[in-house]
């Protein structure tokens, strides 16, 4: 039976505490479900579906995921401006010149010395973690590991919240993963065909169809082989701005395996380090970052999960969720991060759309 | 007004605010500028349909379609009138006016038996059929004192819809 659940129209919108057992937003009606003989009145007032279409135009829980939430301008006075115009000489000036020369030298050993290992062997772990060290400190990054590390086993995989693609740098850097990652273009994908191949790295791309299915299959695969680098899943499919997180896709929680949640929290004081897709590319990102004082974040490493019995993959992804949303303070949100990039499905219409012709035909009945 | 830039000025706000008749106050005319920038993706000055789309609770909403053709290509200035039909301070009168626009889509002043037709099969969709939806209006139009032929007037709405409570605010979040 359906739940009785007044609510007004802004506290519909304001999702912070959302139902996780409803999937779908339709899961809560928004008015209380009148009683008595359906009249005219009755059939012509559409105000609470207007309501819902113009608090969605107003404000939405999708759209905030994706908003860059720009910090409080500090330099507004004539103390604290010059500080701040200092510190963007020094941020600029000397800083970012001294870490590209670092990531440089960085590169010209790495590949000095992984282009012939690479023609030769398989895979390299060791050069790769040293890439990556020089990568993290061309940003100053300070990464605070938390909890302790599950050993590595097989027949278990690594999940985490994602803000940008630098997630993967900051775990890597501590152990060699083999990741699952969408098929970029320009230089980024150059990298990933040469280098992240040989740590085992999988790829998708969202645009194709059939994509899914072939994924799955990979990813069992993976997780199937023994000496393959344990797989690290990012489920929520896209950025998201490390405020909040959106549903976890359920492919990594059908693979019979062990889950160990990673969770993420960059700090905001040195850097905002979300990557808003639509508005930065990825290397204007990284600019960013290296023209940042620090990329400062915590990562913890939380309690593995095994599938309960009797729990559906889909419950079992929402348990993992808000294990790592708790641990990082991030706001849980009942939407899908791919409708970032495409419409939502019809059925979410016809959930409402059913609500109503109930409620008619009910009260039809009602003499 | 500036088109692409993102910073109002005070003469601007308030040139809005004459437009939609003080139904906002000045800070929630900001906070909905800033709402209209964030939809306008490439800074046009105005909002595209598939814009609006983007928002999944918009487009998942049964009269999605029908407010598209209300508010394709609009710019802040209508935007800001658009919504101040759902304002705290907005009339009844002034409400049932929206309502009546969704439902008068070829703008001729009248709403027949078909156009809340068209409207209720927007909202129920597959869930009823079309005869049942053709006997459920025609049972509550006899009720009301009119028939299948009638066409309703805004006058005719305001005196059906006058006398319930509609339930027609939203909150603008205000930082």
């Amino acid at each position: 039976m359906r739940k009785n659940n007044p609510k007004s129209q802004s506290t519909e919108l304001e999702l912070d505490q959302p139902n996780i057992e409803d999937y779908l937003p339709d899961g809560h009606p928004i008015h209380q479900e009148p009683r008595g003989k359906l009249r005219l009145c009755d059939l012509l007032d559409i105000s609470p579906t207007l309501s819902e279409a113009a608090g969605a135009i107003v404000d939405d829980s999708f759209l905030r995921c994706f908003k860059s939430i720009p910090s409080e301008p500090w330099n507004w006075n004539v103390y604290l401006f010059p500080l701040w115009c200092f510190g963007v000489v020094v941020r600029y000036f000397v800083l970012f010149p001294a870490r590209v020369l670092l990531l440089s030298f960085g590169w010209m050993i790495f590949l000095s010395a992984f282009i012939p290992v690479h023609l030769l062997l398989k895979r390299d772990n060791n050069l790769r973690k040293n890439i990556e060290v020089f990568f993290v400190a061309s940003w100053t990054g300070v990464v605070k590991y938390h909890g302790p590390r599950p050993s590595m086993r097989p027949k278990q995989v690594f999940v985490a919240n994602h803000t940008s693609m630098i997630d993967f740098i900051v775990l890597e850097q501590m152990t060699a993963f083999a990741v699952i990652m969408q098929k970029h273009p320009g230089w980024v994908g150059l990298l990933q065909n040469t280098i992240l191949e040989s740590v085992g790295c999988i790829w998708f791309n969202r645009t194709e169809a059939k994509d899914r299915e072939i994924v799955a299959r990979k990813l069992r695969e993976h997780v199937q082989g023994a000496d393959n680098n344990p797989l690290l899943i990012f489920p929520e499919g896209t950025c998201v701005n490390n405020h909040y997180s959106v549903m976890f896709k359920k492919g990594a929680f059908e693979l019979g395996c062990t889950v160990c949640p990673v969770a993420i929290k960059y700090n905001k004081i040195f850097v905002d380090a979300f990557w808003n897709s639509r508005k930065q590319s990825f290397t204007k990102h990284l600019l960013q970052l290296m023209t940042s004082w620090a990329v400062v974040c915590d990562v913890w490493y939380l309690e593995p999960q095994n599938q309960k019995p009797g729990e559906t993959s889909i419950e079992f992804a929402e348990r993992v969720r808000e294990i790592i949303s708790q641990r990082a303070g991030l706001k849980m949100v009942p939407w899908d991060g791919y409708l970032k990039y495409s419409r939502p499905s019809p059925k979410l219409k016809e959930g409402k759309q059913r609500d109503f012709a109930d409620l008619v035909l009910r009260r039809l009945e009602e003499k | 007004m500036g088109t692409a830039s993102s910073m109002l000025t005070q003469y601007d706000i308030e040139e809005v605010q004459e437009h939609c008749n003080n139904l906002f106050s000045q800070q929630e005319i900001v906070s909905l500028y800033q709402r209209f920038c964030q939809l306008d993706r490439n800074a046009k000055g105005f909002i595209s349909s598939d814009e609006f789309l983007s928002v999944p609770e918009f487009a998942m909403n049964p009269l999605s379609q029908r407010l598209l053709k209300m508010v394709d290509g609009i710019n802040f200035k209508d935007f800001v009138a658009f919504l101040s039909a759902f304002s705290t301070k907005a009339t009844a009168h002034h409400k049932i006016e929206l309502i009546f626009k969704v439902y008068d889509s070829d703008r001729n002043g009248k709403v027949s038996f078909k156009d809340i037709l068209e409207v209720l099969k927007d909202l129920s969709g597959p869930f009823m059929s079309d005869e049942q939806r053709e006997q459920v209006l025609s049972q509550v139009l006899k009720e009301a004192g009119y028939t299948k032929e009638s066409s309703l007037t805004l006058d005719d709405f305001i005196k059906v819809l006058g006398q319930s409570e509609l339930k027609m605010d939203v909150e603008i979040p205000v930082d």
